[in-house]
């Protein structure tokens, strides 16, 4: 038998390895799954969400029996089912969307946060990942397909338009609705997908053309993309829309897809980390990935050259405009894999070789800055001290989504995505054949 | 002179309840700046049988109509109540623009280990030094609005609160100004934030902000329009801890977000605190101090500050005219209602400048006089809607737009594509340690053609010219790119832009037989 290919078998094990993340995060109680592996982190929906798509892909790959992914899986969904949804200030959620963070054990809201529209997106993509997979006639995965629609069918997606008919980025109890929406391109094509394709509460099909009517489609470095800063804003609809081939109407006009820009946003990120602009330590063609994520902290360093560095926590980095402090996030590089397999796979082993601490049994630390004085006097930098579901999940779904395309193979034929594109307007491709 | 700077004339004061700015603190500079737009000594003119042209406001709108027609031939009378030159010269652009140069010194003074090593550096910024330069450069240059240069060009100037008394007369200090054609070019002021407590407590606006001779320690900038973020900057720069305020997301509302976004990151870097979607909602003096009450995301603040600098917008200056007498039809949010000719809603009348525009910038009250003077005296059809505007924001970096925005390109169902130009890819602006910010040009998809430009850089403000220049000559990216641009400026980063254009038009095919031309012929 020949040997396994390197490649392949790093990729297996970072994506065992990143799976794991999502089984030690769970409360078995209700399925609710932890935001980080940081001690006392509360619930985020969206983790949940990448969680139950990642349990389908764990139980595929015979990670975990399918038994007990199917059990996980109506743990969580039975909890959403069931949880207060409401205008109380401690629900867990309102009009069918949910809290950004839920307390680990209640379900409840937590940190005052917003009732957020793009990550309950996330969190009933997962569902309905689970309501593709788990196909069969046993009790268990007949529940899971009810929930899943239940869900989905429960959110109020035109309620969070504005005038103008964007959607709206969150919502409080008290304060109503946050003054901003979505503008400009963004991880919000999966949110406008899911809401279009809604047979219950539909978005109105003006209200995509208003959004990409925010778009900015740029020459850069003498590349042509649909621009957004952050790498991940490239990545997170793809985890579960295969956009190869297929056009919206702004597409259609450029002459690409969503799939081909990310491509092109990718190579960006790498041109970017070659020039390096603001002249960082360990930025190289093969050592890139600028997205939001966990940094240093904000604080300011003087360091050589004279320069003042300001170091920021967590905030939506990205390129080539910022903000921008030396911090790179090695998750956000293979979640491009299947966009750039080579360029994704050489960064990957330069930062298995350079960058060693970042990488754990339990896969990608979310971030970390050769830049940052961390004062130990070896000038290592800042590593993250910690794992995010967010970021994790991205990891072991576009792994996949590259070995086998079993996401996107699901998700070509769940109803909600094939409806919410034709709205959309995308035409052509794997749409054609599609009579959903 | 009285206790309060103002001085006192022959000519009338101004009539109670009239809005009047002062310039304090009148020492010897703000004396040459008064004796130039506000004399002391100022006798009105007996007013001529009929003029030409009557002109209410002697800003910058008031003063280029008034000289171009005069230097036309035209017979100009030209009002003014309170101060020749307006905002601009007085608290707008010349003061500002001053302070923010020296702002920008004790800034690059600060950063001096990354150019000269280990220059001294002054413990703290001179604020006093810094404003009594700025009045000194103010009164130099109010040479050229002063009232005797205006009365040696031709123009007979009244100095007192001009008024119509019907359709074809002004009267100003006991004079009736009668007229063929009338320009209404009385400007705007700073609006007064309808928070509850400010009517209470006293705070600064443009028009008292210069009057400062001591540095406040603590100021909040309430706004976060280009006022508010370049007054905010300067002061931060000058030593005092800046709090700025603004209701929206992003400063510059309106403005392309990347802009917005270094914009923040650099008012940051200079030590400002921004709040950003948050909102005053009350204020309280105690002692002296201001206590003003934010609210952001439901949560309430309390800073404490020595002063309030209010950047909230700007309101025309529509009352006390007695428009109705004229006919002339205006509302107090928008100004004088005029046509695209800046015709008012009297045949006989026009409106210039901040009274009647949306966008109030100095070049806009300029470029509308000349549009009035042609159309109100020689049957001109020039129209406002044909002008490109460049309007700049003087921060650090600037923020300079031309043209369309992306979002009206998309509107108006342009398909674009815009051509972007780190500032980092530029030699001169790596060289120059000013590398943050971009070019970014829109053009017409499949064209060259140019519909609008933003700029992030330090001297945006001159660069946009050379996209305004295009603009209007029919000038596409194409042809930018044939222009040499010295090496090496800052500039150079739009030649890129069309070089950048001319790189996609040279496509496979092109590029294909290209090498097997040039692989033939080795």
């Amino acid at each position: 038998m020949s040997e396994p290919s390197p490649i392949l078998e790093d990729l297996e094990t970072l994506q065992r390895d990143t799976i794991g993340y999502f089984l030690r995060a769970a409360n078995p109680d209700n399925g609710l799954i932890s935001d980080s592996s940081r001690e006392g982190a509360p619930c985020s929906i969206a983790a949940t969400g990448l969680g139950l798509a990642a349990y389908v892909v764990g139980a595929e790959r015979g990670l975990l029996p399918r038994r007990e992914a199917a059990a996980r899986t109506l743990t969580a969904l039975r909890f959403f089912r069931n949880s207060p949804q409401g205008e109380e200030p401690d629900a867990t959620g309102h009009r069918g969307f949910y809290y950004h963070f839920l307390d680990m054990k209640t379900g409840r809201r937590v940190w005052q946060c917003e009732l957020s529209m793009i990550d309950s997106a996330i969190l009933i993509a997962g569902a309905l990942t689970s309501g593709m997979y788990f196909s069969a006639t046993t009790d268990d995965e007949l529940e899971i397909r009810e929930l899943a629609a239940f869900l989905y069918e429960r959110i109020d997606w035109p309620w969070a338009t504005a005038d103008g008919g964007v959607v709206r980025m969150g919502w409080k109890s008290g304060s109503g609705f946050l003054s901003y929406g979505w503008e400009g391109y963004s991880e919000a094509l999966l949110l406008y997908v899911l809401g279009l394709g809604s047979p219950t509460h539909p978005l109105p099909e003006e209200s995509y053309g208003a959004w990409t009517g925010s778009y900015q489609w740029e020459n850069l470095y003498d590349i042509e993309f649909l621009f957004a800063a952050p790498l991940f804003t490239h990545q997170l609809s793809h985890v579960w829309i295969d956009f190869r081939g297929i056009q919206d109407p702004f597409m259609r006009e450029k002459g690409s897809d969503y799939f081909e820009n990310s491509r092109r946003a990718t190579e960006i990120q790498r041109q970017y980390a070659l020039r390096n602009p603001l002249r960082f330590k360990g930025y190289a063609e093969n050592c890139w990935g600028v997205t939001a994520g966990l940094g240093p902290g904000f604080s300011k360093q003087r360091l050589e050259g004279g320069i003042e560095r300001q170091f920021y926590g967590y905030v939506a980095r990205g390129v080539p405009f910022g903000p921008d402090d030396g911090t790179l996030a090695p998750w956000a590089v293979a979640a491009s894999l299947p966009f750039a397999p080579e360029a994704v796979l050489v960064a990957l082993r330069h930062v298995r070789e350079v960058y060693p601490e970042s990488l754990s049994r339990h896969g990608l630390l979310t971030s970390f800055n050769p830049s940052f004085d961390n004062g130990d006097g070896v000038g290592r930098g800042w590593l993250a001290p910690e794992h995010h579901g967010l970021d994790q999940g991205p990891v072991a779904l576009m792994i996949e989504n590259h070995r086998s395309g079993l996401l996107w193979r699901l998700m070509r034929e769940c109803p909600a995505i094939v409806t919410g594109l034709r709205r959309a307007g995308f035409r052509k491709g794997w749409l054609r054949s599609r009579n959903l | 002179m009285n206790d309060t700077g103002y001085v006192e004339s022959r000519t009338p004061a101004p009539p109670a309840g009239t809005h009047v700015a002062e310039v304090l603190p009148n020492d010897f500079r703000d004396a040459g700046l008064l004796a130039n737009v506000r004399p002391a000594d100022w006798t009105n003119p007996q007013p001529a049988r009929s003029y030409n042209l009557v002109v209410v406001g002697a800003g910058t709108a008031g003063l280029v109509t008034a000289a171009g027609a005069a230097a036309l031939g035209a017979k100009v009378a030209l009002v003014e109540k309170n101060l020749l030159g307006g905002d601009c010269l007085n608290f707008g652009c010349v003061p500002s623009k001053a302070l923010l140069r020296a702002a920008r010194f004790h800034t690059d003074l600060r950063h001096a280990p990354r150019f000269a090593g280990s220059a001294p550096v002054p413990s703290e910024p001179d604020f006093a030094g810094a404003m009594e330069r700025m009045r000194r450069l103010r009164a130099h240059i109010s040479r050229h609005d002063s009232a005797k240069r205006f009365q040696a060009l031709g123009v007979d100037v009244f100095l007192g609160n001009g008024t119509f008394a019907d359709r074809r007369t002004i009267e100003v200090a006991g004079a009736s100004l009668r007229f063929q054609k009338a320009v209404i070019a009385t400007g705007s002021r700073a609006a007064h934030p309808p928070i509850p407590g400010f009517e209470a407590v006293t705070y600064l606006t443009n028009e008292t902000v210069f009057n400062l001779t001591e540095r406040p320690r603590r100021l909040l900038v309430v706004g976060g329009g280009p006022l508010g973020c370049e007054m905010a900057q300067a002061f931060a720069r000058l030593g005092s801890e800046v709090v700025i305020a603004g209701q929206d997301p992003y400063f510059l509302p309106g403005e392309e977000r990347d802009a917005a976004e270094i914009l923040a990151d650099a008012l940051r870097r200079d030590g400002i605190e921004v709040r950003l979607n948050t909102e005053v909602t009350g204020v309280s003096q105690r002692d002296g101090e201001k206590h003003v009450r934010l609210v952001n995301d439901n949560q309430e603040t309390t800073v404490v500050v020595d002063e309030i600098l209010a950047a909230v917008g700007r309101v025309p200056n529509v009352e006390g005219l007695n428009l109705e007498a004229a006919g002339v039809e205006y509302d107090h949010e928008h100004g004088v209602r005029v046509n695209d000719y800046l015709q008012t809603s009297n045949r006989r009348i026009y409106a210039a400048g901040d009274v009647a525009l949306e966008r109030k910038y100095t070049h806009m009250a300029d470029a509308t006089a000349r549009i009035v003077i042609q159309n109100a005296l020689f049957w001109g059809r020039k129209k406002l809607s044909s002008l490109t505007i460049p309007w700049c924001t003087y921060t650090d970096p600037e923020i300079a737009h031309v043209g369309l925005y992306v979002h009206e390109c998309w509107e108006r169902g342009f398909p674009i594509k815009t051509f972007t130009v780190p500032m980092s890819d530029v030699d001169r602006a790596v060289l120059d340690g000013e590398e943050g910010g971009f070019v970014k040009i829109h053009v017409r998809d499949g064209t060259d053609t140019i519909l609008g430009a933003t700029i992030v850089a330090r001297h945006a403000g001159e660069m946009i010219n050379e996209i305004s220049l295009a603009m209007v000559a029919g000038i596409g990216l194409k042809t930018v790119s044939r222009v040499i641009h010295s090496y090496p400026t800052q500039a150079e980063a739009i030649r890129k832009a069309g070089d950048a254009y001319n790189r996609t038009r040279l496509s496979p095919l092109l590029k294909a037989l290209s090498r097997r031309w040039l692989a033939w012929s080795r």
